[in-house]
């Protein structure tokens, strides 16, 4: 009896328990998350950057000894304090089909441009990805990577040279990753041709194009690597700068084939390069005077950074470019246009040292011994810093 | 030549016979396959030596992504630096949000640790709240009768098969939930120091006391003025052990134990991150009795 009670007893109590726990679940579901009025507002983050620098030549007369001038902000950072890109950023998925994003940059000089606005499909399948807008174009290693992003405070030669610092053009990309273990990833763009080396041209149809690919893949458990290969070709026209009181300006076709790869070893050792090859041919215009040009340039850089306790990072580059191979009009010479027809190989030590606390916030100091400008060494010490605010953006490999 | 084109055509549909699931961490990866057995084709994104919160999107994730039917992580924000990179890069839209191709562990449980209000002063936190739900057996009970009911939609097919797998699964998870507890028993109450907030289900489920953390804050990496600040605090209010996933970095933990006088232990965290930790059930036996070895 006394025991059939126990048993009874027993069997209540584990009724009430399991009423109880049906009563919690149901508390727990109430008490999740309301989706709050600005849940469908865009993913916003706000990037912060500004530095201190002293270098023993103006970077005012920055020129890159050897190469027609790329028009883009590739100076070394301005002497004293002074304030770099403020980045915001926005993105969101705009319905089950499409994601767009925005990277507006507020400028020192207190303008706004716009470094991204694109749109993004998400459902074509099949490998597909469609892009349309403005964006970072995908040749090369560090040209789809934003600024603030990258491990040292400036563009690579190569890129500053052949690219103006990025390429970020007008127009469409269309990406397809293979079926496959390892990553094979091929993409072609059209474009505007909006920018170095283009000219942004008045035409019906597309001023730039271009081919990457890329595989990928493990070595062992901490080893990724990526490999690429890009063509960009552009028809710029009436591409003018002014050299020694001479204008002179080309017109013709520009082919730039970029070679890449990048290794990274568990979360703390990168090593990356890349080399860059040019040709251009057509027809240099010489104080008015028309002539046949043709040149064919190279450059290159390699650099690693290594982590070596947390939150502390070490790096090291070294970039180099090749005079190559210029033909200018007859009665072009080194001694009326010095900039273009020089034969010097511009080249830079670069070293830093950057403290992130968190991976939001980073400050970096940088050395350079750049030889850009033939016969002079410009020698450069930097402050950077760098604060992400809002949405954790997610970066790529 | 005929044979040839044929066996081309035919190509394809092999592949998708097995359902392809791209596991996130090893907790699911090791779920994945206890439900979807010879059915599903399993690839797990890190190892249990890798810290879940600094994963990047490398390019044979991208790969794997790309021909994934089903993709399977914690959600909670823990992979908001690299998941979405695959979403958007790898040109599946099977596995976006919001698509059946897309589990999270996340919502099929309620989390702990909520915060009440979300600011970065406070280290990494999450808006949702403690994503490293997995150190509880009744939210994995929970994960995987919602993975198994997903898997079984998207493969219609074998969906008999993936619930005959998952209620057997269900069974005999819930004979050594409660063999576990019972085991686990001596430990509550026990006081403890933690490494990261990434313990946090495995104490309350345990009933033990989580005394002191050897990070500052979420996130932040142990500092040698924290941790001598700790030190003195355990000297108040002592604890049993200073515990510590696998991925962690031994030698705060250890600096700690030998100024403490208090062990440290090890725990795999996740399956793989020891040699008994070999599946989900070698994960808690191992974790127990890790725990059970410093329990005075």
């Amino acid at each position: 009896m006394a025991l059939a009670l126990a048993g009874a007893a027993k069997a209540q109590d584990t009724r009430e328990l399991d009423e109880l726990k049906r009563r919690v679940e149901e508390l727990e579901k109430r008490s999740a998350p309301r989706p709050a009025s600005n849940a469908f507002n865009p993913d916003i983050s706000l990037i912060l950057q500004g530095t201190a620098a002293r270098s023993s030549q103006s970077p005012n007369d920055f020129q890159i000894t050897g190469f027609a001038p790329s028009g883009g902000e590739v100076g070394p950072a301005r002497r004293g304090f002074s304030l770099g890109e403020s980045e915001l950023v926005m993105s969101s998925n705009i319905d089950p089909y499409f994601r767009g994003q925005l990277v507006a940059a507020f400028t020192p000089e207190n303008e706004v441009e716009v470094e991204e606005a694109f749109f993004q499909t998400l459902a074509l399948g099949k490998g597909f990805t469609l892009k349309g807008g403005r964006f970072l174009s995908g040749i090369g290693y560090q040209n789809p990577i934003h600024q603030h992003a990258w491990d040292f405070q400036d563009a690579p030669l190569p890129y500053k040279a052949f690219l103006g610092g990025r390429l970020n053009d007008d127009g469409v990309q269309l990406k397809w990753v293979a079926p496959t273990e390892l990553l094979v990833e091929l993409g072609t763009e059209l474009g505007r041709g909006r920018t170095f080396p283009a000219t942004d041209p008045n035409r019906n149809r597309a001023g730039m194009w271009s081919l990457f690919g890329h595989v990928g893949g493990d070595v062992g458990a901490a080893t990724a690597w990526r490999a690429g290969l890009s063509y960009l070709k552009t028809s710029p026209q009436d591409r003018a700068f002014t050299d020694a009181g001479v204008v002179q300006s080309f017109s013709g076709e520009s082919k730039l084939w970029i070679a890449d790869f990048v290794v990274k070893s568990g979360t703390n050792l990168k090593l990356q390069g890349e080399y860059f090859r040019r040709t251009e041919d057509g027809d240099l215009q010489f104080n008015g005077a028309p002539g046949d040009y043709a040149s064919r340039q190279s450059g290159w850089y390699l650099q690693s950074v290594y982590q070596f306790m947390p939150r502390w990072r070490a790096g090291y580059r070294y970039d180099r470019l090749s005079h190559g191979t210029v033909s200018a009009p007859a009665g072009v010479t080194a001694a009326n246009a010095p900039l273009l027809l020089t034969d010097h190989s511009p080249n830079r030590n670069t070293v830093m040292v950057d403290w992130s606390p968190t991976e939001f916030s980073r400050v970096r100091l940088q050395l350079a011994s750049d030889k850009s400008r033939v016969g002079v060494t410009d020698n450069q010490v930097l402050l950077q810093y760098i604060f992400s605010l809002g949405a954790h953006g997610a970066h790529t490999f | 030549m005929r044979a040839f084109l044929l066996a081309l055509l035919l190509l394809p549909l092999h592949a998708h016979a097995v359902l392809s699931i791209l596991a996130c961490e090893p907790e699911w990866g090791a779920l994945a396959k206890e439900l979807g057995g010879d059915k599903v084709n399993v690839y797990t994104a890190i190892t249990a030596l890798q810290d879940p919160h600094r994963v990047e999107a490398r390019p044979s994730l991208m790969a794997r992504a790309r021909s994934a039917d089903l993709l399977v992580c914690t959600g909670a924000q823990l992979e908001i630096g690299w998941v979405p990179l695959l979403q958007t890069q790898s040109g599946n839209g099977k596995i976006q949000t919001g698509q059946p191709g897309y589990f999270e562990a996340a919502s099929a449980v309620s989390l702990i640790e909520r915060p009440g209000s979300v600011d970065r002063s406070q280290g990494d936190v999450h808006p949702e709240g403690n994503p490293h739900l997995h150190l509880d057996p009744r939210n994995i009970a929970k994960v995987a009768s919602a993975l198994a009911q997903r898997m079984a939609s998207l493969d219609g097919a074998q969906a008999a098969y993936y619930q005959g797998r998952s209620k057997e699964f269900a069974q005999r998870w819930a004979e050594a939930s409660a063999r576990w507890e019972q085991q686990g028993a001596p430990l509550k109450g026990m006081p403890v120091v933690v490494y990261h907030k990434d313990l946090s289900y495995l104490v309350a489920w345990l009933g033990m006391r989580e005394v002191g953390a050897l990070e500052p804050k979420p996130g932040l990496p142990p500092s040698t003025a924290h941790l001598t600040d700790l030190v003195e605090r355990l000297k108040q209010s002592p604890a049993n052990a200073v515990v510590r996933s696998a991925y962690n970095d031994p030698r705060p933990a250890q600096w700690l134990a030998e100024r403490a006088k208090i062990p440290a232990v090890v725990l795999p965290y996740t399956v793989g991150g020891t040699e008994k930790a070999k599946d989900l059930f070698g994960l808690y036996e191992d974790t127990l009795a890790r725990l059970l070895a410093v329990k005075r």
